[in-house]
């Protein structure tokens, strides 16, 4: 049998309905688009910037375009797809604003997994140490790490805001546990969320 | 129809089968440019088996210089065919698995009709006299070669460079006959500098005075000099600066300068033996009209000036897009044209740019992350057709 899924998919595959197009940007090897072309039947393609994690989607049959988030998204026709889902890549990408805002031009809606810098873990290394925190989410010192833009649950709520989107659905996700429907405006929540996934949409449009 | 397979040749480099297809007598092949050519002759070769179904024909088109000689023993240089690491067993087209067919353009000198061959109505060469032909011209012709084949719908199309211009316009043209296309290292059309540098090997050409008006063939004369020099222009547009640097530096032939304008260096000396080993294989008149019809090609121009309205017609085709990073003939920009373009018109479309210093010349040689890329397309295109 194939190996359990991770909590942050398995969040993902619910958000999703089936036989929808999606496209997942920054795509891995693929796993999470073979995950809902199998489970959820959706017409998926992808975007990567390693060429061995396209060639790996290519042998899985995959559709994937090598490219950047933060430039290669403008070749994409608007509002071609019925979901856009951008996992654990914001972070990392150099325009986060404009990348989410190209999410909701070329998706209906959008689907963004994120580390939380609000986590309680991550300020009491800040606060006791004096440290930029070395997490399981966030593994790299900051002199080597691809998370050049971290935020916070409360910061992504704050900058969905500034940008007109609307939050439909967002979960919690600590190590080891399944997914928890949280407010991300609420302070305690922003202590506790290790991660956390967004659904969110234009108002009026999805 | 003259479809019969050709004998096997054992001692190729791959078992495989070369044959001559003759257009039927009232099937004349017409032209973009308003005419037809009668009695179209086009070579090709064959490896591995056309199944039951008919479901698994792969055909591959060549690029500028190349031929249907795609992984079997060239019959003039002796050489290895020009993608025996891409055609063969356990390779990513394995004729264990594909019917795989290439084709020698119209106009082309290896076999199929072209500058070179006997015009019917003068029993004389063709010469200049030979029509004006264009990339879809060539894509028609295959397509009546793949018809006489008892082929409906080709597995795949692939091809690199003008090979990979091909298959762009197979898939304007007869989307409804591709399951998957492979365009490697092209563009969707010509671009003014590409241009240029066809001018100049066409000058060079033109300026040897063996070339007589491009009568040379009756007159048992042929314009080496001209062809070889303009094989050396356009070989340097197949490199890279940083391929030529590592290859040959400022590398001597010999210990010391000659003071002199013999080949000194090593670059001229390989360039040199370029231009000189092509001419023993390739018709000048076919370079001409060959190189010409490149630089016509504009597959947008064609379609209202949106490349993507080429594609309309094209959904149901798997694409793969391959480029290379030091590749400035057809740069990658060219290829993320084409996808954008695929996208906008709702094709599956895949990308990959893979990082070399060797040059558009990339393509034919042994790129892992080539092979690797396009074997797990294929692989894969394979399986969702249910084969295996």
């Amino acid at each position: 049998m194939s190996a359990p899924i991770r909590a942050d998919f398995r969040e993902i595959l619910r958000l999703v309905e089936p036989g929808s197009r999606v496209l997942d940007v920054g795509c891995g090897e693929g796993a999470l688009l073979e995950l809902l072309s199998r489970e959820n039947g959706v017409d998926g393609r992808g975007i990567e910037i390693s060429p061995q994690g396209v060639s790996a989607c290519l042998a899985r049959g995959l559709s994937v375009i090598q490219g950047d988030a933060d430039r290669d998204l403008s070749d994409f026709p608007t509002q071609a797809f019925d979901y856009v889902i951008l996992s654990q890549t914001l972070q990392a990408v150099q325009r986060p604003k404009h990348v989410l805002a190209e999410l909701l031009r070329i998706g209906r809606r959008a689907v963004v997994s994120l580390p939380n810098f609000g986590h309680w873990r991550v300020r009491i290394d800040l606060l006791l140490h004096g440290r930029m925190p070395v997490t399981g989410e966030l593994p790299e010192p900051w002199w080597s790490t691809p998370n050049i833009h971290l935020c916070t649950v409360r910061d992504f709520a704050g900058l969905c805001d500034d940008l007109g989107f609307v939050i439909d659905r967002s979960a919690a996700l600590a190590k080891g546990k399944p997914a928890r429907p949280f407010d991300p405006s609420r302070a305690l929540e922003n202590w506790r969320a290790e991660a956390a996934i967004f659904l969110l949409s234009r108002p009026g449009a999805a | 129809m003259a479809v019969q397979p050709g004998a096997m040749n054992a001692a190729a480099v791959h078992p495989h089968c070369s044959d001559v297809f003759t257009a039927p007598s009232g099937a004349p092949l017409p032209l973009d440019s308003g005419g037809v050519i009668d009695g179209l002759e086009i070579a090709y070769t064959t490896y591995g088996r056309l199944n039951a179904e008919r479901s698994n024909a792969v055909l591959v088109c060549h690029a500028l210089t190349g031929d249907q000689h795609v992984a079997s023993r060239h019959p003039i240089t002796g050489r290895p065919g020009w993608w025996a690491n891409v055609v063969g067993p356990g390779l990513p087209l394995d004729p264990e698995h594909h019917f795989i067919i290439c084709s020698n353009v119209v106009g082309g000198c290896m076999g199929s009709t072209g500058p070179s061959s006997i015009n019917p109505a003068t029993g004389d060469v063709w010469g200049l006299a030979f029509p004006m032909i264009t990339i879809a011209d060539m894509v028609r012709a295959q397509a009546m070669l793949i018809t006489a084949l008892g082929i409906e719908r080709l597995f795949a199309v692939v091809g690199g460079s003008l090979g990979g211009m091909q298959v762009l316009q197979w898939a304007s043209d007869y989307p409804e006959r591709l399951f998957a296309a492979v365009c490697i290292a092209a563009a969707p059309r010509h671009s003014a500098q590409n241009i240029a540098f066809h001018e100049v090997g066409r000058q060079a050409i033109m300026a040897d005075p063996d070339w007589r008006g491009g009568a040379y063939a009756s007159l048992g004369v042929k314009p080496e000099k001209g062809l070889a020099v303009a094989r050396m222009a356009a070989h340097i547009t197949y490199l890279s600066e940083a391929g030529l640097q590592r290859k040959f530096g400022r590398e001597l032939q010999r210990d010391g300068l000659s003071w002199g304008f013999d080949a000194d260096f090593q670059v001229e000396s390989y360039l040199r033996h370029q231009g000189s080993s092509f001419v023993d294989r390739f018709d000048a008149n076919s370079y001409l009209y060959i190189t010409r019809a490149v630089d016509y090609f504009d597959l947008a121009a064609a379609h209202g000036g949106v490349l993507a309205s080429a594609f309309t017609r094209a959904r149901d085709v798997r694409f793969c897009v391959f480029s290379f990073t030091s590749d400035w003939l057809y740069p990658t920009a060219e290829s993320r044209g084409i996808v954008r373009a695929l996208n906008a018109a709702g094709v599956r479309a895949s990308f990959v740019e893979i990082d070399t210093d060797k040059g558009h010349d990339a393509f034919f040689l042994d790129e892992p992350v080539l092979r690797a890329a396009l074997s797990g397309f294929i692989g894969a295109a394979a399986s969702a057709r249910g084969r295996p």
